[in-house]
């Protein structure tokens, strides 16, 4: 029998320390929509979501209700749209018609986002593809619920630099496309790396083609309890740190893994993944940047942050690996800038810079993520930051991302608002020196050597 | 069976287990253990319960409970027992 002690971690995990799942997120195939008619196809991928996941919210609040635990998102991912549309579309403003067509399905579902607005490029785009990257900032300027990813690279294919060097032109569109709202468009835009296809977390979702009809992928976070688990052992060795790490970590997927089981059943979808993160808030106490604090930081940013990074990402996925029969996704302690306050305040305070951030993200998930720069940095440059991360992903065979935010009409020193959970970021500053006669080069950076393993 | 955990959590006063008690054994929730202490006056009372012969469905009684709970002044949650199954035991 459950004991009172117990009964007492557990909702003090969830009152007091921001435990929760972060999302559900159902995965909706939609290669069987495929049509050259775009009137056509946009009324079946309309029907096709509607259909599937209407029972989503209601089924996320009942597990909510039931169990006593926050879900506090509920989200769609769908095929990349440069396949569904490929056939259909034959001008960037094509594919824009299917975006409002998502976004619309998801207004109507009563998801808060919906991700697959997609491309997979990693070698090479298509004519399609293309049209697809190229209408991104429409895209995303026109539609509230929309979240667009391109890969353009992975450890198998290298590292196309023609969409690299296409994806700085993209951002920068899209921040000028959405300048209004302090370039919010390009908090809904990420850049991958290895990109996986089962991810639950916005804005990289996407369903990929490796996936089936359609699949349930939860998220968890915590790092909350995290911190607070680790502030237990204050001044304990590192057997003693990881340990603590390990089993708080074991509980949170726990808790995940029977969220995503539930919503499976009632809704009669198979379960996926569940993505061991640590997803940080803007929330006091939620945050990533303090946990590493708590192990012995004066702030984020000072030397060792990379070590304990490494060791807390580490011990993450081993006490979650445990917890769940099948984990996937991005699984790692992510480190949003403007999504945690700890960050936040070490950027403020200059203790955390572009370049810390970078380094970071050799060792954890996922990669630059939520980081408000000038809005005059140069498309080349934003090209130039997009393809060092992606090297990074390439060379250690892991996934990076970047998701970058050049405010237009702002500079260092000032602040840009992006709301609800996607928080605040100060501007951080960029290197100035020119990359743009690298990034001109035309063609793709070959696949690393060790990538040949048959 | 079908577990669940009622919490409650508030200032102490007369009658809080007669009250909760009184309305399990008339909505056919069976207690299986109960546990009460006072910390710093506060009251604390955590019951597991088999709600498998209950009279209504979970959102009932789960509201029902809240809704008693702020009548005497104190926090009622009722939670599906697999919450604390899955992340305490193997």
């Amino acid at each position: 029998m459950i004991s009172v002690y117990e009964v007492k971690e557990t909702n003090k995990m969830i009152e007091h320390e921001n435990l929760d799942v972060r999302t559900i997120t159902l995965g909706i195939s939609l290669m069987d929509c495929i049509d050259s008619d775009l009137a056509k196809l946009n009324e079946k991928i309309y029907h096709k979501i509607v259909s599937l996941a209407g029972k989503l919210v209601a089924t996320g609040q009942e597990i909510e209700h039931e169990f006593g635990i926050p879900i506090v998102n509920k989200r769609i991912s769908v095929t990349p749209i440069a396949l569904v549309g490929g056939a259909a579309c034959r001008t960037p403003d094509d594919f824009v018609e299917i975006a409002k067509t998502l976004d619309k399905a998801a207004k109507e579902v009563g998801v808060n986002f919906i991700g697959g607005y997609s491309a997979l490029v990693s070698k090479a785009m298509t004519a399609g593809d293309e049209r697809l990257i190229r209408s991104v900032p429409k895209a995303l300027a026109c539609t509230d619920r929309v979240c667009s990813s391109i890969n353009v690279g992975s450890t198998r294919t290298g590292i196309n630099m023609d969409a690299v060097r296409l994806c700085g032109e993209i951002v920068k569109e899209t921040a000028e496309a959405t300048k209004e709202q302090d370039s919010l468009g390009c908090a809904k835009l990420v850049v991958f790396c290895n990109a996986p296809d089962d991810n639950p977390f916005m804005a990289g979702a996407f369903l990929g083609v490796t996936e089936g009809d359609a699949v349930i992928n939860v998220g968890v976070s915590g790092p909350g309890v995290v911190k607070n688990a680790v502030r237990q052992v204050r001044g304990g060795n590192f057997e003693v740190l990881c340990e603590t790490i390990k089993k708080t970590a074991f509980k949170i997927t726990r808790v995940g893994q029977l969220v995503a089981g539930e919503a499976s059943k009632r809704m009669g979808i198979p379960f996926g993944i569940i993505d061991l993160s640590l997803a940080p808030t803007p929330a006091i106490g939620d945050s990533v940047a303090e946990i590493l604090e708590e192990i012995g930081l004066e702030r984020v940013g000072a030397p060792g942050t990379t070590a304990a990074l490494a060791m807390l990402n580490d011990q993450v996925k081993k006490g979650g690996v445990m917890a769940s029969s099948y984990v996937g996704g991005l699984s790692g302690a992510f480190i949003p800038v403007s999504e945690d306050q700890g960050m936040i305040d070490a950027v403020k305070l200059g203790a955390l810079n572009l370049e810390k951030l970078e380094a970071m993200t050799c060792v954890c998930s996922v990669g630059l993520d939520m980081i408000a720069i000038p809005g005059k940095t140069s498309a080349a440059t934003i090209s130039g930051i997009i393809a060092d991360e992606m090297a990074i992903g390439m060379v250690n065979q892991k996934t990076t991302a970047v998701r970058l935010i050049p405010v237009i009409g702002k500079d260092v020193g000032e602040t840009a608002e992006f709301g609800g959970l996607l928080g605040y970021a100060p501007i951080i500053p960029v290197n100035e020196y020119d990359c743009s006669a690298f990034i001109g080069r035309q063609g793709r950076i070959p696949a690393p050597i060790h990538s040949f393993k048959n | 069976m079908k577990k669940c955990v009622i919490t409650v959590v508030g200032k102490d006063t007369v009658g809080i287990i007669a009250k909760v008690c009184t309305y399990l054994a008339e909505t056919g929730i069976n207690i299986l253990d109960i546990s009460q202490t006072i910390i710093d006056g506060y009251f604390n009372m955590v019951t597991i319960v088999d709600v498998s012969g209950a009279s209504k469905k979970f959102q009932e009684y789960s509201d029902e409970l809240e809704a008693l709970g702020e009548e005497i002044g104190v926090i009622i949650h009722c939670q599906r027992e697999e919450i604390f199954e899955k992340m305490h035991r193997l």
